[in-house]
């Protein structure tokens, strides 16, 4: 550090305004349409008459100068200089003549990265650190991203899907990573292992205690040590005392695991939004690729492209042809563990004679 | 890697022939599988950051220790204390807990391994030039890693060490960045691109989402609440930014006039994609039946029984729009899943109008309202959506002083079992209301 500390400027959030595209600036709230000329490609005209060409293309999300100079220079090269990042890490150039859009679409690809991700297709999955950089993961999150992305690379970069799939994965239960069409997450499947000798020194107990959802967890004294005890009956083995409690330890090599949930969406066109359910877990948690998730993950997508109609979500399509009919489809198995039990589970329960033969 | 590119100078599998940093690679058999397939990888750009000079000791390092996640299958990162002069929080602290027999670090060059956790600009906008000046900042005084963006919206400067932590915040904070959120704090906001590209717009997302956020500043840089809380702001009902699910407090644009339809643009619509078409993807999919297709190919729509959720906009996107009357729905107590499962914001003001400043400073008030009262009666580690299912809406509504409405149930209540004593005066309440 400096011998003089400098006090911080506290600005707060930068305005985005001074890097909006000179178009965007001109036409700002003044849109009147948009359309997709061709997968991974947007064209929006404004009331004006002005158009905007936003070319989307996949990123691995962590970047370095070496990539960033090297897409820095196609948008400034091939594009305007202006780039924008959406919420899955895709980056859009933006230009404002259409005659830019095809040596920019062939720039990005010889410079190996692929263009798509808009309207029906499986656009980049939102993830978290993993092993990479979280304190608390049980797997990790570029990689599985990174595998899965290989796989879906076609459903990326081509528009055939009933309308967009977003995924998720999240390196722990926290969920991080968010809702999704199809939402691959971490699911602890034993209790956490106690290290009794560093409990004391390493965690804040009644906050630990506080943090379990289910009151499994008591302050106990163990060889003479004030330490902690898990009623391993009443564990659901959600992981929320690892973080205050590392000697808690939740992760494991073989019990921690993957599992599958479908049908999550925040929009609320046609549905309102909805939360993804559980379909499939015990998956193995199987680096560096991953394939048993991979596998179901195919599945499932191939059932929705297959069987959902025009513009319905994951979750459209489920709850248009019913759970019994979503298990037959994809051939998972059904087991008690779909039965929710948790606070509010009998909203979730078929309270009616509606059943589908 | 499967195919030789074309231009292997200019290609995102491209590795220099030199290796400046001083280190031997460790092998990484399994990271070497994720450099094989069509999707960049992640693993190259880390290979080729481990092959400069500053800094590559440290992601040769970083390379071993996530090769031997990969084979033992755990985490080995635990956190710390790390922040930057006059701020406590924005910092993720890392140090590897890996250590070998002798209790010294396995990979000793990534002992430490802070990320800075960055503000974008609202928006997520930025020119080459900004990009290409934070990514030389970050070179100069970490890894070069950056993650374009975290999950709460940062962009994430991973991977340096703790003075070094200092020198780059001083270095970016010159030029006009400032550190977001960690901890129990108010955290980075997110907004759409909204009115700056999208037609659908309802709400000028990136005023909102710097307002808000800018104005609870000394509540990011400080963590001193109950847990965190996030500002998402959306420019309309499809909600790209997840505001609902993910947001304590989501601002969703919408409109309260009537939709607008241009019957030319209906017609052709009709004559391009034919009736059956229109009826199976638009009329039929309305989730109010609010839609109707005349023998003449025009639309008409029932306003009063609209539910703005965009679903016909978004397929008709020339013929029909969002009406004139523009402001947003305010939504309370969206998380993810710790601790008692995920909860969806609910709604909280049905209808705001965003036009005068006194109407961006009413927001501002509102957001101090709640951020205050959760602040009081938050037990700790609780997120603002927690706090409500614990006391009840109704008493949260009271804590800070918005009145209910009937816009915010999905139904009335179920249960009989309830005190009504002051059932009356609720009833003048309401009539008062109505009336004034």
């Amino acid at each position: 550090m400096s011998d003089t500390p400098r006090f911080p400027i506290e600005s707060g959030c930068p305005d985005g305004f001074q890097y909006l595209h000179p178009s965007m600036k001109k036409n700002f709230g003044a849109w009147a349409y948009h359309e997709r000329p061709r997968p991974g490609v947007l064209r929006h005209v404004a009331k004006s008459g002005d158009e905007i060409w936003s070319v989307r293309l996949g990123t691995q999300r962590q970047l370095g100068p070496y990539e960033i100079n090297l897409l820095c220079d196609i948008a400034d090269k091939f594009g305007d200089g202006y780039i924008h990042f959406t919420i899955r890490s895709n980056m859009e150039i933006c230009v404002s003549d259409p005659a830019k859009v095809e040596p920019l679409i062939a720039a990005i690809e010889e410079a190996g990265y692929p263009v798509g991700g808009t309207g029906p297709s499986v656009t980049m999955i939102s993830h978290t650190q993993g092993w990479l950089h979280c304190d608390i993961p049980g797997t990790d999150a570029s990689g599985v991203v990174k595998a899965l992305m290989d796989e879906l690379y076609e459903d990326f970069v081509t528009e055939k899907m009933p309308n967009r799939v977003h995924i998720t994965t999240s390196c722990c239960q926290i969920n991080c990573g968010g809702q999704g069409d199809i939402a691959i997450n971490i699911q602890h499947t034993k209790p956490p292992k106690i290290n009794h000798d560093l409990v004391a020194n390493a965690c804040e107990r009644p906050s630990v205690v506080a943090r379990c959802p289910v009151a499994a967890i008591r302050p106990a004294m163990v060889n003479g040590k004030p330490s902690l005890e898990v009623d391993e009956k009443k564990c659901i083995c959600c992981g929320a005392c690892f973080p205050p409690c590392p000697p808690m330890q939740i992760n494991d090599s073989e019990f921690t695991k993957l599992a599958i949930w479908v049908g999550g969406k925040h929009s609320n066109a046609r549905s309102k939004p909805m939360f993804h359910k559980l379909v499939a877990a015990g998956v193995p948690n199987n680096p560096p690729r991953w394939p048993e998730a991979a596998a179901i993950v195919k599945t499932i997508l191939e059932a929705y492209r297959k069987d959902a109609l025009d513009w319905e979500r994951t979750g459209d399509w489920v709850e248009r042809i019913g759970w019994p009919r979503f298990f037959e489809l994809t051939e998972l198995p059904f087991t008690k563990f779909h039965v929710d039990n948790w606070k509010g589970a009998r909203h979730s329960l078929n309270a009616s004679a509606h059943i589908r033969f | 890697m499967a195919d030789t590119p074309k231009n292997p100078e200019r290609h995102h599998t491209f590795l220099p022939k030199d290796k400046k940093s001083s280190k031997d690679f460790h092998s990484t058999p399994n990271l070497d599988e994720l450099e094989k397939g069509p999707w960049p990888s992640f693993v190259t750009g880390l290979k080729r950051l481990a092959m400069e000079e500053k800094f590559g000791n440290m992601v040769v390092d970083l390379l071993g220790q996530l090769e031997h996640s990969y084979n033992t299958r755990l985490g080995y990162w635990k956190g710390g204390t790390v922040s930057v002069f006059g701020y406590g929080g924005g910092i993720i602290p890392r140090f590897t807990e890996l250590m070998g027999p002798d209790h010294k670090p396995l990979f000793p060059e990534c002992k430490e391994f802070h990320t800075i956790r960055v503000q974008p600009p609202a928006g997520n906008h930025y020119t080459t030039g900004m990009l290409r000046q934070l990514s030389e900042s970050w070179s100069k005084w970490g890894s070069g890693l950056v993650a374009f963006h975290g999950q709460t919206g940062n962009i994430m400067f991973i991977g340096t060490d703790t003075e070094n932590t200092q020198h780059f915040f001083d270095d970016i904070n010159a030029y006009g960045w400032d550190l977001g959120g960690a901890g129990p704090c108010v955290r980075t906001g997110m907004s759409c691109i909204g009115a700056a590209r999208c037609e659908q717009s309802c709400a000028n997302e990136m005023k909102i989402h710097r307002l808000l956020v800018n104005n609870f500043i000394d509540d990011m840089h400080r963590p001193a609440l109950p847990y965190k809380f996030k500002f998402k702001v959306s420019g309309c009902p499809n909600d790209c930014m997840n505001s609902i699910q993910r947001a304590d407090m989501a601002i969703i644009g919408t409109w309260r006039d009537d939709m607008k339809v241009n019957q030319e643009e209906v017609k052709s619509f009709v004559a391009d994609k034919g009736r059956k078409y229109v009826i199976d993807n638009v009329i039929t999919r309305c989730p109010t039946n609010a839609l109707s297709l005349g023998d003449d190919d025009t639309l008409s729509v029932d306003n009063r029984n609209c539910v703005r959720c965009m679903h016909c906009i978004n397929v008709m996107t020339k013929a029909l729009s969002v009406g004139d009357d523009k402001g947003v729905t305010i939504l309370i107590g969206g998380k993810r899943t710790l601790k008692i499962g995920d909860l969806m914001g609910t709604v909280l003001v049905p209808f705001m109008k965003l036009e005068t400043e006194e109407d961006y400073e009413k927001l501002t008030e509102l957001a101090e309202e709640i951020i205050d009262f959760w602040a009081e009666n938050g037990l700790e580690h609780e997120r603002c959506g927690e706090m409500i299912d614990r006391i009840g809406l109704v008493n949260f509504l009271e804590g800070i002083g918005v009145d209910v409405d009937p816009n915010m149930i999905a139904s009335a209540r179920q249960s009989s079992y309830v005190r009504m004593d002051t059932w009356e005066e609720e009833a003048d309440k309401w009539n008062q209301r109505k009336a004034g």
